[in-house]
Formats: C-alpha cells, sequence, structure tokens
C-alpha cells in the first residue's frame, strides 16, 4: 500500500463518502487511489475556492467534516478563500493539498508554494506529511480537531513522493487520539453553572443571543427548551440564523448592525444577557462595552478565547454548548417573572413584522419577494445566503421554519452561496434547497452551475438583479463618500441565457403582482430553476 | 507592565513560526523570546516576554493555548520566578581603559571571555535591567557589538509548570 492509498483507506474509517476537488499533477497518485473507490463520491468544481465552500456546505448540513482536495500551488492558492471562509464561521473541514516531492521543497519549484504557511492565520491545524507512514495518524488527528472543540478546517500537505511511498507493513488505523495539547472542554464548571442558574432565575429582563455555536454543538433542541422552560426570548446573530423559528413566540430576530430592530430594542433594554455559542463580534454587538456597562453577561462558548476577546463578560462558562445547556436544563431554573418584559417585546416583534416595504413600479423590492418566498418554502428548507444587500435583506426578512440558513457570516465571502448549495444538497438530497444572491455575487460562482448539472441536483436559485455590487453602492451613495464608483456591473451577462445554457429554466420577475405566480412556477419547477427579480439599483437595506 | 510567559511546546519543526505568527497577527508585541529543549527531548521550553496590560496578556496566553501544538502555557507572576539573560559584549579597550573596564565587570559579576590589544569581549548572565545597568556602563568606552539571548525563566520553589 503506498501513502495516497493510505489516505483514502484513512478517509474511509472516517466515514467520508464525498470529496469535492480539482485535479493536479501533484495530487495524481490520491485520484489514482481513489479511482478504485466509488464508495467515495467526487465532484468535480470549477474553481478551488468553491471546493471549499462545497465542503463547508456539505459539512454545516450533514453535521459531518467537509472534505475538499486540491492540487499544489496555484490549486492550493486558490482554496485558500475556502479555507480563510470555513475557518471564521467554524466549519468543520479537512482540506488536503497535493505538494511538489519533498526532496525538492523549498526550491520554489514548479508550482511549489508554502500553503501550510500560508493558510497558518486561518486554518485550525496543519499538517506536512513528511512520511507516508504518518498518513493514518495525521488522518485522525485532522478530523478529530476539526470536528471537536470549536471546530474549523485542518490542511493536510501530501508531497508526491510521500504519495507513492511504500508503507511499512499492514495499514493499521489508530483507535484513538492522543494530541497532548489538544484537550478541549466539554463540561461546563458546576460552580459557575449554579452561578449562571441564579443569575437567570434574578433577572427581570433577560435575553438570550444565540450564535453559530449552537448550530455546532448541535444544541438547537436545548436552546429551545431553555428559552422555552425559562421565558427567555431570544436573539441570534446572523450564524445562529434558524435556531428559533420566525413564528415562535420567544423569536426576536437578527441583533446587530444589520439585524432587525425588534432585536436591537430587546438588547437595548434586557437586564440580563446570556451569550451562547456566539463570539460577540462586532457586527453583532455594535458597542460590547456599553451592553457590558448596562446589563448582566453570561457567555457560554467551548473556547475559552472567545471569553472576555471582545466582550468580557460577568459570569463566564466554557464547554460544550450542548452539554453546558444539558447542565443547566437538569438544574430546573425557576421560570423568570418575565411576563411584563415579553408583553413589551411582542409590541416590538409585531411591528417589525408588519413592517411595510416600499414599492417601486417596475421592480420588486427585495424584503418583499424574500417574506413570500419564505412563507412558501418546506419546513426543513436549506436556504443559502449570498453577500451584500441580498444578505441582510434575507438574514433580516426571510421567514424561517425549522430549516436552515447558511451564509458566510465571518469573512463575508461573495460567491458562497451557490457552492454551498451544492454541498449542502449533496448531504441532504430531499432537502429543497434555495440560493439568494445578488448579480455580483452569482458572477463570482455561476460556473459552479456545472456541478448543479452533472450531479443532478435541484437548487432554486433567487438572484436579485440590481445592475450594481449593491451594498457598496449603497454604502458609496452616503457620506463621507461621494457617489457610487467601480459597481456598476457593465457586461453583466444575460443569465437567462446563462441558465439555460446549463440546462437550467428561468423566470423573471418586474412586476410585485406577479410575484405570487412567478414563485408558484419557480418552486414548482421540477429540478434548478432561476428566479430574477429586477431591483431597483438605489434600493437600500434600511428601506 | 512586562510580563513573562511560560510556554511548554511540542519540539517540532514549523512550531516557533506558528507561536510568532500568532502574535503578529493579533497584533501583540514580543519584546524577547527564548527557546530550548526541556529534559524531555519531545518538548521545548519557550520563554515570552511581553509589555502590555493584563487583558490582553491574558488573551495571548488564551490563543496559544487554541494552538495545537502547545502543551502548557503559564504567565509567571512577579518576584515568584527566576529570570536570566545572557549577555555578550565587546567594546573597545586600550591600556588606557583597560582596568576601569575590569573594575566594572567586578562589580557586575561579568566574566571576561576574550581580550585584544584593543578590545575587550564579556559575558554576563544577570536579571535584564543588571544587563541595561551594565550596557550602560560600558557606553562611555565604546562598545562594538552587543547580543542578549532574551529571558529564560523558572518558577521558584518546588512548582513546574
Ligand atoms: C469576495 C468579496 N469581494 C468583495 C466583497 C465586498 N462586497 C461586499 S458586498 C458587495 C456587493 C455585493 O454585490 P451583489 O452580489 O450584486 O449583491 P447586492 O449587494 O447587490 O445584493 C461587495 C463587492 C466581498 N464581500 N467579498
Amino acid at each position: 500500500m503506498n501513502g495516497a492509498q493510505a489516505l483514502i483507506e484513512s478517509l474511509l474509517q472516517e466515514q467520508v463518502d464525498h470529496i469535492f476537488g480539482y485535479a493536479g499533477a501533484t495530487i495524481c497518485p490520491v485520484a489514482d487511489a481513489l479511482k478504485e473507490h466509488p464508495e467515495i463520491a467526487y465532484t468535480l468544481v470549477r474553481t478551488e475556492q468553491n471546493a471549499g465552500h462545497m465542503a463547508s456546505g456539505y459539512a454545516r448540513i450533514s453535521g459531518k467534516v467537509g472534505v475538499c482536495m486540491v492540487t499544489s500551488g496555484p490549486g492550493a492558492t486558490n482554496l485558500i478563500t475556502g479555507i480563510a471562509t470555513a475557518y471564521m464561521d467554524s466549519i468543520p473541514m479537512v482540506a488536503i493539498t497535493g505538494q511538489v516531492p519533498s526532496h525538492l521543497l523549498g526550491r520554489d519549484i514548479f508550482q511549489e508554494v508554502d500553503i501550510t504557511g500560508a493558510v497558518a492565520p486561518f486554518s485550525k491545524h496543519s499538517y506536512l506529511v513528511k512520511d507516508a507512514n504518518d498518513i493514518p495518524r495525521v488522518v485522525k488527528e485532522a478530523f478529530h480537531i476539526a470536528s471537536t472543540g470549536r471546530p474549523g478546517p485542518v490542511l493536510i500537505d501530501i508531497p508526491i513522493d510521500v504519495q507513492e511511498q511504500k508503507l511499512k507493513g499492514e495499514f493499521s488505523y489508530p483507535e484513538q487520539v492522543n494530541i497532548r495539547g489538544y484537550k478541549p472542554s466539554v463540561k461546563g464548571n458546576e460552580l459557575q453553572i449554579k452561578r449562571v442558574a441564579e443569575a437567570i432565575a434574578r433577572a427581570k429582563q433577560p435575553l438570550i443571543c444565540a450564535g453559530g455555536g449552537v448550530w455546532l454543538a448541535h444544541a438547537r433542541d436545548e436552546l429551545l427548551e431553555l428559552a422555552e422552560g425559562c421565558s427567555i426570548p431570544v436573539v441570534k446573530t446572523m450564524m445562529g440564523l434558524g435556531l428559533v423559528p420566525t413564528d415562535h413566540p420567544l423569536n426576536m430576530g437578527m441583533v446587530g448592525a444589520h439585524g432587525n430592530h425588534c432585536a436591537n430594542q430587546a438588547l437595548a433594554k434586557a437586564d440580563l444577557l446570556i451569550m451562547v455559542g456566539t463570539r460577540a463580534a462586532d457586527r453583532a454587538m455594535v458597542d460590547p462595552v456599553d451592553i457590558q456597562r448596562r446589563m448582566a453577561t453570561i457567555h457560554i462558548d467551548v473556547d475559552p478565547a472567545e471569553i472576555g476577546k471582545n466582550m468580557q463578560a460577568a459570569i463566564p462558562l466554557v464547554g460544550d454548548v450542548k452539554v453546558i445547556l444539558r447542565q443547566l436544563l437538569d438544574r430546573d431554573i425557576p421560570v423568570t417573572d418575565s411576563a411584563t418584559w415579553l408583553e413589551r417585546l411582542k409590541d416590538y416583534r409585531k411591528a417589525e413584522l408588519s413592517r411595510q416595504f416600499p414599492r417601486r413600479e417596475g421592480y420588486v423590492f427585495p424584503g418583499t419577494a424574500l417574506r413570500r418566498l419564505g412563507q412558501r418554502l418546506e419546513e426543513d428548507a436549506v436556504v443559502c445566503v449570498d453577500v451584500g444587500q441580498n444578505q441582510i435583506f434575507a438574514c433580516k426578512y426571510l421567514p424561517q421554519k425549522s430549516g436552515r440558513l447558511l451564509t458566510s457570516g465571518g469573512l463575508g465571502t461573495m460567491g458562497y452561496a451557490l457552492p454551498a448549495a451544492v454541498g449542502a444538497q449533496i448531504a441532504a438530497p430531499h432537502r429543497q434547497t434555495v440560493v439568494v444572491c445578488g448579480d455580483g455575487s452569482f458572477q463570482m460562482a455561476m460556473n459552479e452551475l456545472s456541478a448543479v448539472r452533472a450531479e443532478g441536483l435541484e437548487i432554486k436559485i433567487v438572484l436579485f438583479r440590481n445592475h450594481t455590487l449593491g451594498l457598496v453602492h449603497q454604502i458609496q451613495s452616503r457620506s463621507p463618500y461621494h457617489g457610487p464608483f467601480g459597481v456598476a456591473l457593465d457586461g453583466s451577462p444575460d443569465f437567462e441565457t446563462i441558465a439555460s445554457a446549463y440546462g437550467i429554466p428561468s423566470i423573471t420577475v418586474s412586476d410585485e403582482d406577479k410575484l405570487d405566480g412567478a414563485l408558484d412556477s419557480f418552486l414548482g419547477e421540477k429540478g434548478s430553476c432561476l428566479l430574477i427579480c429586477e431591483v431597483h439599483p438605489d434600493v437600500g437595506t434600511n428601506d | 507592565m512586562k510580563q513573562t510567559i511560560s510556554v511548554l511546546v511540542e519540539n517540532r519543526a514549523g512550531v516557533l513560526n506558528r507561536i510568532t505568527g500568532l502574535f503578529s497577527r493579533r497584533a501583540f508585541n514580543i519584546e524577547s523570546l527564548a527557546v530550548g529543549v526541556t529534559d524531555d527531548p519531545t518538548v521545548s521550553r519557550i520563554t515570552i516576554i511581553v509589555d502590555s496590560g493584563n487583558s490582553v496578556v491574558e488573551q495571548v496566553e488564551k490563543q496559544l493555548n487554541k494552538l495545537i501544538e502547545v502543551i502548557k502555557v503559564r504567565t509567571l507572576e512577579e518576584n515568584t520566578f527566576i529570570g536570566r539573560e545572557l549577555m555578550i559584549l565587546k567594546v573597545n579597550a586600550n591600556n588606557k581603559t583597560r582596568q576601569d573596564i575590569m573594575t566594572i565587570c567586578e562589580i557586575m559579576g561579568a566574566k571576561v571571555d576574550d581580550i585584544s590589544p584593543t578590545s575587550m569581549t564579556m559575558e554576563l548572565s544577570a536579571t535584564p535591567e543588571q544587563l541595561d545597568t551594565f550596557q550602560a556602563m560600558m557606553r562611555p568606552f565604546s562598545i562594538l557589538e552587543v547580543v542578549r539571548t532574551g529571558v529564560i525563566a523558572v518558577q521558584k520553589g518546588g512548582g513546574k509548570i
């Protein structure tokens, strides 16, 4: 057995059933080994970045580690944005890169880059494998590191000669990992649990802020149980969207700079903030110092470094979010006396949900389209949202049921949605999968319509066409800037023709009276479909 | 405030790179850094001095802990550890100045390693402050070269990290 075969054997041990990748000379031995194993499916992307995003979408929906694999040099550098995007959102991922022969490392030979060095700032860990006999251990460790504690991407860089190297003796896969410097905390400190329970019981105006860490810990049920059991309203960060359905009485929407007004009102008036699986970053907690001053704070997170990084919490609680929530639930915290508080919030919520959107002849307002789209989606639909105004509108106004909303929250990577949707649908072929994007972000990823076609996927793509890089257009239209520059999407193709070239039908709508009919035919289409909504370029996210 | 962080790491290629990389990308400033293998050949000890407030040092400690190859991190409390640095210093010296230089060396406990008709080279192991003093005293004789190792430190008493 050679190193490449040992790699595939190890991936099988990790129950890998799909790899997203791109070919190249230095990864050929692995391709050759993979060819013998049809139980691992392979999707050829059209640019390596999207292998990362597909693996991300796959990981977020399957709950498993996403795997991508590319060649050395330009293949590896193209993947960097995919890795960084996954890192910022703590997505469990293993990225495998081919590398030039180990005896030539450091000589700048054809297609050599120091990829482990390049990704150091935004990967959880990386390996440069120098001996094929290490491969089983390295793969075992990589999957363990990627998926435990605070998840994240791990890179394995394998020189081609190591892929070809014969292993000594039989292949054997380690049962356990033992990394002395890596022991993530799981259980919460009992004393702190007690303090948290007491603080909750005392609070009159408690508020939970739930982030992506709740999804990562698979702790949605526990979160809802705590919120419902103690009558605590919930705001979510962008990464926490979908944890509480829109029509849930305790749902207060998305908090932060681009969030719902009702969520920010709740945050402004709370007397206790319980942050769960969130890093309290700038977009969600616009003024952490002010929050700290005004209310008691509890911070529950698996990563001790997040506690006190952006906000100094009064009561920190480190450990696995699911385990900690269970520990709290086991304490039978009394229902908080929050009736008046909830009553007040109900009014804020009602105002937000009945918010009237502007109408403009010949155009569709994104908020209007998203509201009506959301009402029509299946209970567990997966909606992948890109970056820009389309992201803000979708995160604010798309009604959520018990499905998922996947977006690039931390890095804000345009072009994330379509490849993420490909990965998501491969992970869950029977779930309705929808993409929401702008005409700028779609053009960053539309080459992946090939994957949609090749895999026979059914992805419904909503494209807001405003002929501009809307969010930047909006920023440039306000002080201190002097008007849009370099954002007009001149020369964009006819997206209807592009879609049809991939065998995908499309519908264009520019009249809100025709929106319902258009949405019905769009969602009713068997197979993929593109819905283009004509949006006025001057639309703003606060309209 | 200067703080001393003691870090045990896997003795492996690339580890130091991750540590220094972490400092630069998180905008933490390193005053000095010294590395050497411990009694266990698979483990190295790094002593890092940072000049920052407590909250920054706490973040440094937590971020270091997140690195997979970092085994243990401890910020050493003032007066609870022995911290030493080695300096080798070369000055201009001639028949007129040699005796004065020797006197300072004796007072400070520096050892003369090399001598030539025009120069003297001394070594001194001491606290960074004592090294600063020694260096300042040598300056009037015109220093030719100075090299300092950065502080290494261990806790006092029987405790270990
Ligand atoms: C890869 C990348 N490049 C640039 C940006 C900066 N940026 C943020 S939003 C945006 C405009 C997005 O335009 P579009 O996809 O058309 O969506 P819209 O805002 O119009 O809804 C840009 C350029 C980014 N987030 N990601």
